[in-house]
């Protein structure tokens, strides 16, 4: 084992260890010591048994399904907790990628600017970016809720499918805003200086030494340890609200809304907030996505990506369990990414019914997905993990399983 | 997840104005409403006519405004009778709409081409795909009701799920227009010119599109006949009022439901083969028709095919007139716009509820 690997393994423990501190049913003084050697263990081996190609490939993909899982928990907590209908996630996810890039982005100048424009770049560092992201996106989400959260919950889902299709056309068709119909490039990567020549000035001259043999491609094992930091900061947000007297109110609000507020509760407002709160974490989403993929434009917060997979993998692992929000997220991405290998194993079966089936066979993966919601609405609408009912963490035996 | 009932809502927002001062019920009031979307029509023509649109263009483009309304008056009409009958809004509509223009695209591909019939730029055999799409989309739409939406109403699923599925649906329609026809864009005829003829008062129109006007406004006439002089039409008008007193009082629902999407879908099938007539044929322009669709609906009240018919005829001149100064792109976004500023004044829409 070289020290690149080493490093590697390092970043994939991480990840392991946080996993490894939910799933081991022990008793926590055993719990954390047993998840850092377990996930130790996991790590090395990962990086040594895996041929480096693989090893990437396993790492993108946990990256973006951990970028899913933030929405996915977002969404949770709007139709999860309270039973908004909110049919509008790219716009929300769009309107986070694209804050963020705007405030951490460098904006063209010279030459480059005739080919490239943006209204603004602040050269923020990141996440100062994904807190204006969640301003943003809050901000955008009370303006929606104001008018609509009174009304019928089917309005709610035709304004919100209305306004991220608005979101979509405005930075499609602005040019001065954010390029336009032509990507924004050159979102800055957070931390990159771990993965380039010299390190980081900050750290201490030994870090920098053992981080040495790791190159700029690497630099996807450094994202996936903040993003998976990010997913497990928003689930345990998340479950201590469902836990608190708010979640609580929010849960009552969605069952039996007349006697939430015959208890006194400002209904309006709740559905108010709980709204805002999962516009919040989308827009945390979209800041994690933009500098995954460097460089972003209208295309990729079209409603079948941003929106109808989130929805699947919510449906699928469970509405109201935020454990179940997260293994949809991984599921679905997984048979996502599966069915492109699918596809490309029945290229041949295709092509001898006609030559033009085989060159659109990656359409055969959004009618896979289609049909596997149409399943899960049929005959498990609850989805794999069911929501837990958590009535307090002061009350044993219901709300922790160990 | 509970099934809440959701039918009897509408009056919450009557309920708060009457608590509230006496100007409230004023301002909500069907007559507010219309004066503010008369306010806002010509707010918008003189807006338009500042910088340097000429009067006479202005005009043509209401008269398209008026074309543009009338394809979206079909889909409209569709969408609130279901909505009206199902209670659930259909997300799929759009889709029906998309692959009502390809089957009628593929049905012209299998047909000896023929000369145009006068001064249109289509012939004989693109009437005949018109009228084969048609039953055809109708025929798809209650084959997805009986697969989906019938277990669904079996099992008392909540409405959250009904709209779910039909998002599904969506996708799924859409991807198998991607499947069959490809990403590219199609046209009935390509290549052939339509030009434009100079009516009176110097509107510039193609004979193509007063097709469109007449034939949509004949469909709307005959769904207006099929709903009020009908036995059919009554017992669908019941069932959108109210399901359960309906079936108490001796009708089947079932049989309305399955003849609500049949009408649906042919509709929306006309709706698209019309605006595939004007524009191209493109995988995603029923979903791009889908926001106007349901800002028309929702303008013109749930469940009324009337309101549906000026709701879509407002939104189709609004947005073909703003077109005028600000790029037309963003013609759903100006759909959007007057839709939450109906769902703000009045929910129930013009002709909606009782207010």
């Amino acid at each position: 084992m070289n020290a690149e690997a080493l490093a590697k393994a390092v970043f994939v423990a991480i990840p392991l260890a946080l996993l490894c501190l939910r799933v081991l049913p022990l008793r926590w003084a055993l719990r954390v010591p047993a998840a850092i050697v377990a996930a130790a263990g996991l790590a090395v081996a990962l990086v040594v048994i895996l041929s480096p190609g693989i090893l990437g490939y396993l790492i993108s993909f946990s990256i973006m399904a951990s970028i899913y899982a933030v929405l996915s928990l977002g969404l949770n907590s709007q139709w999860g907790l309270t039973g908004h209908l909110n049919f509008g996630i790219a716009g929300f996810f769009a309107m986070g990628a694209f804050t963020s890039a705007l405030i951490t982005s460098t904006a063209p100048t010279g030459v480059l600017a005739d080919y490239s424009q943006q209204a603004f770049g602040l050269e923020m560092p990141f996440l100062i970016g994904v807190a204006a992201a969640a301003i943003a996106t809050g901000l955008l989400a009370f303006l929606i809720a104001i008018p609509v959260l009174k009304l019928r919950e089917d309005y709610l889902a035709i304004a919100t499918l209305g306004i991220a299709e608005v979101i979509r056309l405005v930075f499609q068709n602005e040019r001065w805003l954010a390029n336009g119909p032509q990507p924004l490039r050159g979102i800055p990567r957070p931390l990159s200086c771990l993965v380039e020549d010299g390190g980081c000035s900050w750290l201490p001259a030994g870090v920098v030494d053992f981080l040495e043999p790791l190159a700029q491609r690497d630099y996807v094992f450094v994202y996936l340890v903040i993003v998976t930091l990010f997913v497990a900061l928003i689930y345990l947000t998340l479950e201590r609200i469902s836990r608190s007297p708010w979640g609580r109110a929010l849960r009552a609000v969605r069952e039996e809304e007349s006697s939430a507020a015959m208890n006194g509760k400002n209904v309006a407002s709740l559905r108010i907030q709980s709204f805002v709160v999962g516009g919040v974490i989308m827009g945390i989403a979209g800041a994690l996505y933009g500098p995954y993929v460097a460089s972003i434009d209208y295309s990729h917060f079209r409603p079948l990506f941003a929106t109808f997979l989130v929805w699947v993998m919510l449906m699928l692992g469970g509405s109201g369990n935020n454990r179940g929000a997260i293994l949809g997220a991984f599921i679905i991405w997984g048979v996502w990414s599966g069915t492109a290998f699918l596809a490309e194993a029945i290229t041949p079966i295709l092509s001898m019914i006609s030559p033009d089936f085989a060159s659109r066979s990656p359409y055969l993966r959004w009618m896979l997905v289609a049909i596997l919601l149409e399943i899960i609405v049929l005959y498990r609408p609850a989805g794999l993990l069911k929501e837990q009912k958590v009535v307090s963490r002061f009350l044993p035996g219901q709300s922790r399983r160990s | 997840m509970k099934n809440t009932e959701v039918a009897d809502d509408d009056d919450v927002t009557d309920d708060r104005a009457g608590a509230g001062s006496r100007i409230g019920p004023i301002l909500r009031s069907r007559t507010a409403l219309a004066v503010l979307f008369i306010a806002l029509g010509f707010g918008l023509w003189l807006l338009a006519g500042a910088p340097e649109v000429p009067a006479k263009q202005l005009l043509s483009l209401t008269v398209w405004g008026v074309m543009l309304g009338g394809v979206l008056a079909l889909g409209s009409i569709g969408l609130t009778l279901v909505y009206g009958v199902l209670q659930f809004p259909n997300f799929s509509h759009g889709a029906l709409i998309t692959l009502g223009a390809y089957i009628a695209y593929a049905v012209i591909g299998l047909l000896p081409p023929g000369s145009e019939l006068g001064p249109f730029s289509f012939g004989w055999e693109f009437l005949l795909a018109l009228f084969i799409a048609m039953p055809l989309v109708g025929v798809v739409a209650l084959a997805v009701d009986r697969l989906i939406y019938r277990r669904l109403r079996n099992q008392r699923a909540g409405l959250v799920l009904f709209a779910m599925a039909s998002l599904g649906m969506a996708f799924f329609l859409r991807s198998c227009v991607y499947m069959i026809w490809g990403p590219d864009f199609h046209f009935y005829y390509q290549g052939r010119s339509n030009p434009a003829m100079e009516l009176p008062l110097g509107v510039r129109v193609q004979a193509d599109q007063l097709f469109i006007v007449a034939l949509a406004m004949a469909l709307v006439v005959a769904v207006y006949l099929l709903l009020t002089k009908t036995r059919m039409g009554k017992a669908m008008r019941a069932t959108a009022d109210n399901p359960e007193l309906a079936q108490v009082r001796g009708i089947n629902t079932e049989h309305v439901i399955a003849l609500t999407w049949i009408l649906s879908g042919a509709l929306a099938a006309a709706a698209g083969v019309m605006y595939g007539l004007t524009s191209q044929l493109r995988p995603e322009m029923g979903f791009w028709l889908l926001l106007p669709i349901f800002a028309g609906t929702i303008m013109g009240g749930i469940g009324n095919p009337f309101g549906a018919l000026v709701g879509a005829m407002i939104i189709g001149i609004v947005t073909q007139v703003t077109a005028a100064f600000i790029s037309p792109a963003y013609g759903p976004a100006v759909a959007f716009i007057l839709m939450v500023v109906t769902l703000v004044i009045r929910p129930q829409g013009l002709f909606g509820g009782s207010a």
